[in-house]
């Protein structure tokens, strides 16, 4: 059978990254083809260049289509086509109606007046197909999550889909609402519309897909065959073996519990539901503990819980520091108690861009750099030219501001910042995230003298063989539990994703 | 990523010297205002615009939108706005003729609790700003019409008036002469002289320490030449207080505040917390910073200045007066905005702040002399006030 769409070398580059480079993909009519790749392999990538939201010119490579060579230059052009795209953050306006949604830009409507009675009736039309019978007057906010997927796809049913394509459309939602979007996606086959899946439950693409492309830094790996469609596969294609060297060696010396949290649980801060669930961990002195999962497990959500109650609500456990009960409750009480959060997201909640190396370094430790509340500019300064020689920030000067550094050099200012509040324990939130290789190295290394010196470090990461390279022990976390720990031996991206596929759905 | 993490970035020596170039630029372009008018008006009209009697008007009719800026700065340094400091600088001003007035409460009195009136205002304001995160525009519109509305309540549309000396001491009043009798005014001379050594002395202190930790420092022409012009404009004016009646007791009040807010916003850890929750309040509370407590203070400050203005007003009207105040909260707001003060916070100083006030002063005394309709002269503040923040952004923007 001839293939509905085939792209053949894909390559894309943004300023020094290349996040594509010959990537081959071809889809048959009528099946559904799972997309399957670490995070930040490219696949998202991949789909935006499909989708003309990176237009023609801009990426190398070819893309034919239903025989004709395809130039999108907007998504618009795609649209028109009939490939459809449904992101992993839904595109639906909250306060508008169900109908108002669906036909959002595309509306029925004659000389810029719509009409509202056909509107209606086509929304309801589509909702059937979908399995859904809500008023076409709804507001879409009043929806949960699982029926607001399955509008998504009733809107791109409207746009008569030929081709469509699911990033992720199972992260946030329930078992049982998967398990619907499933059935759809299979009745949708069966009508004749071409899938594309992007997805990271593998149990998921078990059961849907056809065939399986494997991704990996930004480059084809493998398609895959039903028959050959397993687990052990899918993952080994998808990590890859080289890993050797990536990581700098270390001699743990693993001394008394730092740390220890028992029987912590959060609560979302708006919904009725638990976020965190009874987690339970200790951290020892010179020892790297990684939490493993995927996106949306909890990791994030239990640091900032963790750090002075920056997340979540009815925060229920206990916790406590070199011995002592920690009073975590604010984060001026937690950096007291000697608890650093170095947080995910360096630019948005780790700097003041606008200002200067040294006043991110002090900020944490105003009182560190001042006497009865005045601040001494010259400690300020020697403070941050401390830690540029000895974190190697690379700069002209301590007085530049932290928007002008790499990602690198920013990343140690905001280690740095927490250095200097003296912590015992560190949490280190995706710590090399949209920093190049070399910089990881450092930052790596980095770590390792923080625990040669005595402290302990909590890693998070979504980079698994990140964690299998630094981390003494790694708790594997799903849905808001500790699912599984795994030793440094015991650790492999198979155990740890075989643990995380074991434990799904089994939340209360 | 822009850069990879081999490579420095290095901006060039126009960038590095952005910072100053930018203050300079406005202590200038001052200047140049004052010159531009004093010519003018020599010529036009034969009058001379830096005469005694007018340099001490400037002060008087501009002390209260400089002491109501000190505060604004914080308020927009930390990201908000306040829009009700007319009105509340009008009812505290009510306030004060109500109690020395027609309670007949003496001055030592009158003064705290007015002030304290005013904190009270801002805290109600701050109250819901802060905790319940409405937005300042609206709390303080709404405060606006509030106390404007109460101001003409507690007047009953009437002008309350006239008040005993010290009262109007506040507003009208000078600093005798301690040192000799008759003109020039020693003690006037004595002070402005000690001021200008201050300032040079704190310049030198920081020349030094910028030495000391190898920080580039300004080229010593640039730092002389600066100083120089300060200095030399500093005893100029002083020289002619010392001709007229003296230090006015306004100017040495709002000489104190600028002082002290100077210090505050560079020197101290809670003046410094303001900058980091307007540069980025997420990244501010995740450092241990209590932003809300913060925000909350910025505005029982602004409502104690307000107070202090509404005070300096009324006194100078030697009446309260239900229309006092109109417009204030413009003016203010434009001289932090003309001073250097970006809308989304988290910038702006304290001694930019004073030569917008001072910018917006002159060109106010200056058309007035000229006979200059209002008209014109709204239009002309106006352009004034867009073309300083277009200066600023467009200089931010080549730096990236």
């Amino acid at each position: 059978m001839a293939a509905i769409l085939e792209m053949r070398g894909i390559g894309k580059s943004f300023p020094g990254v290349r996040a594509l480079d010959q990537v081959n993909l071809s889809v048959e009519p009528g099946e559904i083809h799972a997309i399957c790749g670490e995070n930040g392999a490219g696949k998202s990538t991949l789909m935006k260049v499909l989708s003309g939201v990176y237009p023609h010119g801009s990426y190398d490579g070819e893309i034919v289509y239903d025989d004709q060579t395809a130039a999108f230059r907007t998504i618009r052009d795609s649209e028109a086509r009939g490939i459809i795209i449904i992101h992993q953050e839904l595109a639906l306006v909250p306060q508008l109606s169900v109908a108002e949604n669906m036909f959002l830009g595309n509306e029925v409507a004659s000389g810029g007046i719509i009409d509202w009675k056909r509107t209606w009736k086509r929304t309801r039309e589509l909702l059937a197909k979908v399995g859904l019978s809500e008023a076409p007057t709804t507001p879409v906010g009043k929806l949960g999550v699982g029926k607001q997927q399955l509008i998504e796809i009733a809107k791109a049913l409207a746009k008569d889909v030929r081709l469509l394509i699911l990033d992720e459309p199972t992260a946030a939602l329930q078992e049982n609402d998967s398990a619907k979007l499933l059935d759809l996606m299979l009745e949708l086959k069966a009508q004749g519309v071409t899938q594309i899946i992007i997805s990271h439950k593998l149990n998921e693409i078990r059961r849907v897909a056809d065939r399986v492309t494997v991704i990996r830094d930004g480059s084809t790996v493998s398609t895959l065959t039903r028959d050959e469609i397993t687990e052990d596969r899918i993952i080994r294609d998808m990590v890859g073996r080289d890993m050797a060297h990536r990581y700098p060696d270390r001699t743990p010396q693993i001394g008394e519990v730092l740390m220890s949290v028992r029987n912590w649980t959060v609560w979302h801060p708006e919904q009725p539901r638990k976020i965190i669930d009874d987690v339970s961990f200790d951290v020892r002195r010179g020892e790297i503990l990684g939490i493993a999962g995927l996106m949306g497990s909890g990791r994030t959500e239990l640091a900032m819980s963790l750090f002075g109650r920056s997340h979540g609500r009815n925060i229920e456990g206990t916790a406590s520091i070199a011995g002592a009960p920690a009073d975590l409750s604010t984060v001026s009480r937690a950096i007291e108690a000697g608890l650093a959060y170095v947080t995910e997201d360096r630019k948005e909640l780790g700097l003041i861009l606008e200002e200067p190396i040294q006043r991110n370094i002090s900020l944490a430790n105003l009182a560190g750099i001042a006497s009865g509340g005045v601040l001494s500019a010259g400690r300020e300064r020697r403070v941050a030219e401390d830690y540029r020689r000895d974190l190697r920030i690379r700069t002209p000067g301590v007085n530049q501001r932290v928007m002008n550094l790499s990602g690198g050099n920013q990343q140690k200012v905001v280690l740095a910042k927490w250095l200097f509040t003296d912590p015992k324990v560190l949490i280190l939130d995706e710590p090399t995230r949209g920093i190049d290789v070399g910089a990881k190295f450092e930052i790596y290394t980095l770590m390792n003298q923080l625990v040669a010196q005595g402290h302990g470090v909590v890693m998070i990461s979504s980079e698994m063989p990140e964690l299998l390279g630094m981390c003494d022990r790694i708790h594997v976390m799903n849905e808001g539990r500790f699912v599984g720990e795994l030793s440094r031996d015991e650790a492999s991206l198979e155990r740890i994703m075989a643990l995380i596929l074991q434990s799904e759905g089994k939340a209360a | 990523m822009s850069t990879t993490d081999g490579e420095v970035t290095k901006p060039g020596l126009g960038a590095q010297l952005g910072g100053h170039l930018r203050e300079n630029g406005m202590v200038l372009a001052l200047l140049v205002i004052v010159l531009f008018f004093t010519i003018l008006i020599r010529a036009m009209q034969g009058v001379d615009f830096l005469s005694a009697q007018n340099i001490t008007n400037l002060f008087l009719q501009n002390s209260y939108v400089i002491i109501m800026a000190l505060g604004m700065l914080l308020v927009i340094v930390s990201g908000h706005i306040d829009l009700s400091v007319g009105s509340v600088a009008a009812f505290t001003g009510a306030v004060s003729a109500f109690l020395t007035v027609k309670l007949g409460w003496p001055v030592f009195a009158v003064i705290p609790a007015t002030l304290l009136m005013g904190g009270l205002i801002g805290a109600a304001q701050g109250y819901w700003i802060a905790y319940w995160k409405i937005p300042s525009f609206i709390v303080t519109l709404a405060g606006m019409l509030v106390f404007r509305g109460l101001t003409l309540w507690l007047l009953q549309g009437q002008n309350i008036g006239p008040f005993p000396r010290e009262f109007q001491a506040m507003s009208t009043g000078f600093l005798p002469d301690f040192i000799s009798e008759g003109k020039p005014n020693m003690t006037a001379l004595v002070m402005v002289a000690l001021a200008a050594l201050a300032i040079v002395w704190s310049g030198l202190r920081g020349r030094r320490s910028d030495a000391a930790f190898g920080v580039e420092p300004e080229p010593a022409g640039l730092f002389w030449g600066r100083h120089a012009i300060v200095v030399g404009a500093l005893m100029f004016v002083g020289w002619k207080l010392a001709q007229f009646r003296g230090l006015p007791n306004v100017l040495i009040v709002m000489s104190v505040l600028i002082v002290i807010y100077a210090f505050f916003t560079e020197q101290t850890t809670t003046g410094r917390r303001i900058y980091a929750l307007g540069g980025n309040e997420k990244a501010a509370r995740l450092s241990g910073i209590k932003t809300d407590r913060l925000v909350f203070g910025t505005f029982v400050n602004m409502g104690v200045l307000a107070a202090l203005a509404g005070m300096i007003v009324t006194a100078r009207l030697n009446s309260a007066t239900p229309k006092a105040g109109t417009g204030f909260e413009l003016d203010v707001i434009a001289a932090v905005f003309i001073g250097g003060a970006s809308m989304s916070g988290g910038s702006g100083k304290i001694i930019g702040v004073v030569v917008g006030a001072l910018i917006m002063g002159v060109m106010n005394n200056g058309m007035s002399i000229m006979g200059i309709g209002i008209d014109y002269q709204q239009v002309i503040k106006g352009l004034v006030l867009l073309a300083a923040v277009i200066f600023d952004v467009y200089n931010r923007n080549k730096q990236g």
